[in-house]
Formats: C-alpha cells, structure tokens, sequence
C-alpha cells in the first residue's frame, strides 16, 4: 500500500473517529480518550457533591483510560514481539485500567440530574421485570444498598440483565472488574461505584448514606434502553 | 489478637470475623508505626539491615513508594521481616490482609485504603506516601519491633570488631 493512501486512511480515520472517543493511530492499536459527562459537575447535588464528580472524572477515570492506552501498546508491542510472559504480564494491568475505563464510562450515564429524569422510576419493560423479580422497585434498591454496603475494599454493585435467560441479577465485582467477569452473558444495566474515591469527600465513611441518595439521580432511561435491546 | 487473624484467615479462605479482626490489628499497628515529628532514617542495626537487604535506604524508599502506588484498589504497604527468608522486604496486601497470615512479622505499614489519605490529598497518594516516609514514620517503633522480631529469626551472627 503506497505511503500516501495509508496518510489517508489515517486521516480519514481520524476526522470520523473523534467524537467516539478514540482514536486509530497508523499501526491501527486504537486509543481512548476521556468521554465528556452528559451534565455538568454540580448538576448531581445535593446527592453526589461538584466536588467528587469532578475529580472522579478528570483524575481518576482519566488516570484509568491514561494507564489503559500505556498498556495496550506494551501489550502490542510484546505481541509484535512474540514476548509471552510480558502479554500475560501485562494482564493484570488491563483488567484494572481497562475496567476502569469501561465501568466508569457506563457509570456517567448511569446517573442523570433530577430535572432531567434521574431518580424517575422505569417504566416500560424493564420496570415491569423489576416488579416481577424484585417485588418494587424500592426492594431492588433495598438489596442494592445493602450488598453494596456490605462490600469489603473497593468495587461496584450492578444490576445487570443475563442475555441468555433473559432475567435481571444483582451482583458485585471487586476493584474495576468489569460485570462480564461474573458471568459472561451478564449485561450492565447499573453500576454504582463503591470505591471510596466516589463518596468519601462529602460522606466520609458512611457509605450506606451515598448509597441512599445516589438512586435519586439514578437516569433509568438509559438502563432500560440497554434492557430493551437485549430482551426485545 | 495474633492467634485470632490467622484462624479467622482460614487460610485464604477467611471467615467473616477476618475482615474486622485483621483492620483492628492493622490499625492499631498503623497508629504506633507514626510520631508527630517523625521520618529521617533508621540508625544502627536496623540501617544496616535495611542497607543489606535493600542495597540502601533509598533503594528500600523506591520499592516502599512503587509498591504504594502499583497496588490496585484497596489494601496496606508493609516492612516485613520474613521468617524463612530472613531477611527485610516491602509486601503489599489487598484490602485486609497481613502478613502474620503467612507467618512473617511486620516491622512497619502504611494504609493505602483511599479513606486514609483521600481527605487531605485528594487523589494524590504519591505526595501522601513520600509525606508519611519524610514526616511520619516512626523509626523508634519499627527498630523496637526489629529488636523483638530477631528473638525469633535468626539473622546471622553480630559483627565482632577484631581486636
């Protein structure tokens, strides 16, 4: 292929792949880059404080997607290399900064300000399967609060939907783990962050509190929208 | 308390009591491995410890400070004075997790559970580690610990000036 139309097809790739937040360099490894939230930093008080969405975002999800890219080109660069024990060394590496990447990435819109719905109960389908499952909604928060409370060190508590037997779970991961590593047909529905970085600012150690007030900004438009699509 | 951690351990497949016992125990040892004006070097035997297994106290600052800031999540950095080994090393332990699990004996930790510094520095934990090692850490403590710790591993004969 002449050196020209690779330029191209770098270019081409670069004007249309911006707004997808990443990026297609000329050895084709794509990067990622911070996705900006759908709201500004103080729109979610009084339950998650300006404060920590704003550092939550800027260092530590962009700390993740920062390490994440570094990786991935020591992982190409090994595979390139035949290096076996430096690919599976940088496994681990992957997992946390990857997951990080992704999870944060379904967390911000998992939360939306009241005035744009967030705490409005779902309706539709997925409301309907959590009555069923769960008995109300109020019942599905009870035990999501209650588990992610209950989790020791850092992690996330998810509700997510099993795409092969078309039922919703309540489940936890540890540190960034993404859901799929409970399960490989799990589906994140929502994902509350209980690492300490996501409440300790304004609720110190009383993560039960956070954990109260997040379902008032919780945006179940987009969780059902994902519901909808695997459970049509 | 000792006995308590390691049987709640279960070895590695801790009971629920483990969690609370182990953060009681951590710390405790964490609030006497500082002083209010602490930091600046070790001296005597436990220098000399530290520059033999470490190569120098700055080597042994660098693995203090990596260790600290590649652990993921939750958990504690520790000196450890290793029991079959017989020698100094830095560990680092998820969320609970001491080293009496696996019988060595800790000389020193520092918590790196983001509610330990998350207040005062934000993200930072590299500037909350480097001000615990620069201002912090209680040499004093950790060389009484050392001088307990060698009652129960041998590490070799004292060097005896000739004539």
């Amino acid at each position: 292929m002449a050196l020209r139309t690779l330029l191209s097809c770098r270019t081409l790739a670069a004007a249309v792949k911006p707004e997808l937040g990443f990026s297609v360099g000329l050895r084709s490894l794509v990067t990622f880059s911070l996705p900006d939230l759908p709201y500004d930093y103080g729109a979610l008080e009084p339950a998650i404080s300006g404060e920590i969405m704003q550092l939550h975002h800027q260092k530590h999800h962009q700390a993740y997607i920062t390490n994440y890219n570094k990786a991935l080109e020591q992982l190409e660069l090994a595979m390139s290399k035949g290096d076996a024990p430096s690919v599976v060394k940088l496994q681990s590496a992957i997992k946390f900064n990857g997951g990080g990447h992704v999870n944060h990435s379904i967390f911000w819109k998992n939360l939306a300000p009241v005035r744009e719905g967030g705490g409005e109960p779902p309706k539709g389908s997925l409301g309907w399967a959590i009555d069923t499952h769960f008995g109300s909604l109020e019942a599905l928060a009870q035990k999501m609060s209650t588990e992610g409370a209950a989790l020791q060190g850092s992690g996330w508590v998810w509700l997510g939907v099993d795409k092969e037997l078309k039922k919703l779970v309540v489940e936890t991961t540890v540190n960034q783990d993404p859901l799929v590593t409970k399960g490989p047909s799990l589906v994140p529905l929502v994902g509350i962050d209980v690492w300490e970085h996501a409440y300790y600012l304004q609720y110190k150690n009383v993560r039960p509190d956070y954990l109260k007030n997040i379902w008032k900004v919780i945006n179940w438009k987009y969780a059902s929208e994902v519901f909808e699509k695997e459970c049509p | 308390m000792d006995e308590l951690i390691k049987a709640t351990y279960n070895n590695g497949n801790p009971l629920p009591e483990f969690n609370n016992a182990a953060q009681v125990w951590n710390h405790n040892f964490f609030w006497e491995s500082m002083e209010p004006r602490g930091g600046d070097m070790p001296k005597l035997g436990l220098l000399d410890q530290i520059e033999k297994d470490f190569g120098s106290f700055t080597n042994f600052k660098e693995k203090f400070v990596d260790a600290a800031l590649t652990l993921f999540g939750s958990g504690w950095v520790w000196l450890v004075l290793k029991r079959q080994e017989r020698r100094l090393e830095v560990v680092k332990t998820s969320n609970a997790i001491n080293p009496l699990v696996w019988n060595d004996i800790p000389i020193i930790n520092l918590d790196v559970w983001e509610h330990a510094y998350y207040l005062d520095y934000k993200n930072d934990r590299a500037a909350y580690v480097k001000n615990f090692l620069d201002h912090l850490v209680s040499w004093d403590v950790a060389t009484a610990r050392m001088i307990r710790a060698e009652a129960f591993v041998n590490l070799g004969e004292p060097k005896i000036p000739v004539a």
